[in-house]
């Protein structure tokens, strides 16, 4: 192949990318062969990090589940519906992504502490508790998992619901007859970047449902309390257990199809 | 029989349709042509509910349907595209109209597999929307819009996916289904050879009105 101008660009851009990847390459490389794997399951048998796993493993798979709930319709609603304000709304769906992680759990304490916040922790407790761990994950996953299912609404067309509307629908049977099951890719896509989400959540949880031992500890908060105790070897075992989950939820996000 | 009564219809201050009148009697195949974007579509879904008009009055069988939902209406349509339902199989998709009304399983089925027989689609009815022909899509929209009985249908360019070839059979098909149904249709096409073998009453939509060029 001869190299000319447009080739070159070609083969420009590619050892940027090329070189993008190698450096995550190194990253993940290097942390890999910190330890030995001997170290690992020896960590990984540890109570303290089996409880902060499984811990992680519900919460998570829970924030998701809640999250899926709320981006189908939310997602359906800002798809179908062409109202004054939209733009304004949408933009306030995207807060949580944009907000600092840590001013979202300052913002979750806060509020617990107002006389409404109060009512609710007399029914549910959430501050400092495993309740707080999943609404923490929740309110950052949500907003992902909405921007997920707003994108498959929008890729799906209206007209099957027009029609189904003819047919003898309510708008209601048309989203749950006719939408929802074109919507299932998308809707395990949501599902798997809310858990993904969530499993990576940190500065939230810390401030609001806290770091106890065998109580609300997670993953990423096994990884930071290792850290602060100068026990590296345990911090990189978990490290790569997270590492090792967030690829599964890469290939089944890219298995469903959706582009997130 | 279907009655506009100034039907006008704006977006954006922009008037898409102004001031449509007509009346097409009942068991009339109607056709009507006009250039793209002339607001063709628009009427369609104005007379199945599916927009609302600016101003103007829908009348079916001399009732006032304007502000009925579309589910209200007794009108079948097919879209341009015809929108099958992804995911459900031929079978699902005709009696998609039955089962909503809870329809008995038994009546059911048999309605499902009379329509399949008259539309020739019977061999097709485990499969999915995907693995279907042009031709044999339209079939089954054919098949799930008659399925809700129907006594008004409204077809949107329906046959520009077709062949030549197929496209013949299919207004043979149309004929016949009109008058076997004793139906009401009113056809949008851009074909003039479709207009002509098809329609018995003829109009034309030119910048918004709406004209009766002739009754056959």
């Amino acid at each position: 192949m001869r190299l000319n101008r447009s080739n070159l660009c070609w083969l420009v851009l590619a050892l940027i990318t090329a070189g993008y990847l190698l450096f995550w390459a190194l990253l993940l490389g290097a942390t890999a062969t910190y330890s030995t794997p001997d170290s690992w399951l020896q960590v990984l048998r540890s109570p303290e990090i089996r409880h902060a796993t499984f811990l992680s493993l519900v919460t998570c798979s829970l924030a998701a589940g809640f999250a899926l709930l709320l981006a189908v319709p939310v997602g359906y609603l800002m798809t179908r519906l062409e109202f004054r304000g939209k733009s304004w709304l949408d933009a306030a769906l995207d807060i949580p992504i944009i907000l600092p992680p840590l001013v979202v759990g300052l913002c979750l304490l806060i509020f617990f502490q107002t006389k409404i916040g109060k009512v609710i922790e007399m029914a549910i407790p959430f501050t400092y508790q495993v309740s707080g761990v999943v609404l923490a994950q929740f309110v950052v996953a949500a907003a992902f998992a909405i921007r997920t299912m707003r994108g498959t609404f929008q890729h799906l067309s209206a007209r099957p619901e027009d029609v189904a509307l003819t047919l003898g629908c309510t708008r209601f049977q048309a989203l749950w007859h006719v939408a929802l099951p074109a919507a299932r890719r998308g809707m395990v896509a949501a599902f798997c970047i809310a858990w993904a989400r969530s499993l990576g959540e940190f500065g939230p949880i810390l401030v609001f449902a806290g770091a106890t031992r065998m109580k609300t500890e997670v993953l990423p908060t096994t990884v930071w309390l290792e850290l602060s105790v100068g026990n590296l070897e345990a911090a990189v075992a978990v490290s790569l257990f997270m590492v090792l989950l967030a690829v599964l939820v890469l290939v089944a996000v890219r298995a469903t199809g959706e582009k997130v | 029989m279907i009655q506009l009564e100034q039907l006008t219809w704006k977006v954006s201050g922009r008037t898409i349709l102004e001031g449509v009148t007509v009346a097409i009697p009942a068991n009339t195949y109607a056709v009507l042509m006009g250039s793209t974007g002339c607001g063709k579509t628009t009427l369609l879904e104005i007379l199945c509910g599916l927009r609302q008009p600016t101003s103007g009055r829908v009348l079916l069988d001399g009732v006032d349907v304007t502000d009925l939902e579309p589910r209200e209406r007794g009108i079948g349509y097919v879209p341009q595209d015809l929108a099958l339902f992804p995911g459900l199989r031929v079978r699902e998709q005709i009696g998609f109209a039955p089962k909503l009304r809870g329809m008995a399983p038994d009546e059911l089925n048999q309605r499902v597999n009379r329509l399949a027989e008259q539309f020739g689609i019977a061999h097709l009815l485990n499969r999915l929307p995907d693995m279907l022909s042009g031709g044999e899509k339209q079939r089954v929209a054919l098949a799930r819009a008659l399925a809700a009985q129907p006594k008004l249908l409204l077809l949107d360019e329906p046959l520009s996916a077709l062949d030549e070839s197929m496209r013949a059979e299919a207004v043979t098909l149309l004929q016949r289904v009109q008058q076997e149904h004793s139906l009401t249709v009113l056809h949008v096409t851009h074909s003039s050879s479709e207009a002509a073998a098809l329609g018995t009453l003829h109009l034309r939509m030119v910048a918004g009105r709406l004209e009766v060029e002739s009754k056959g």
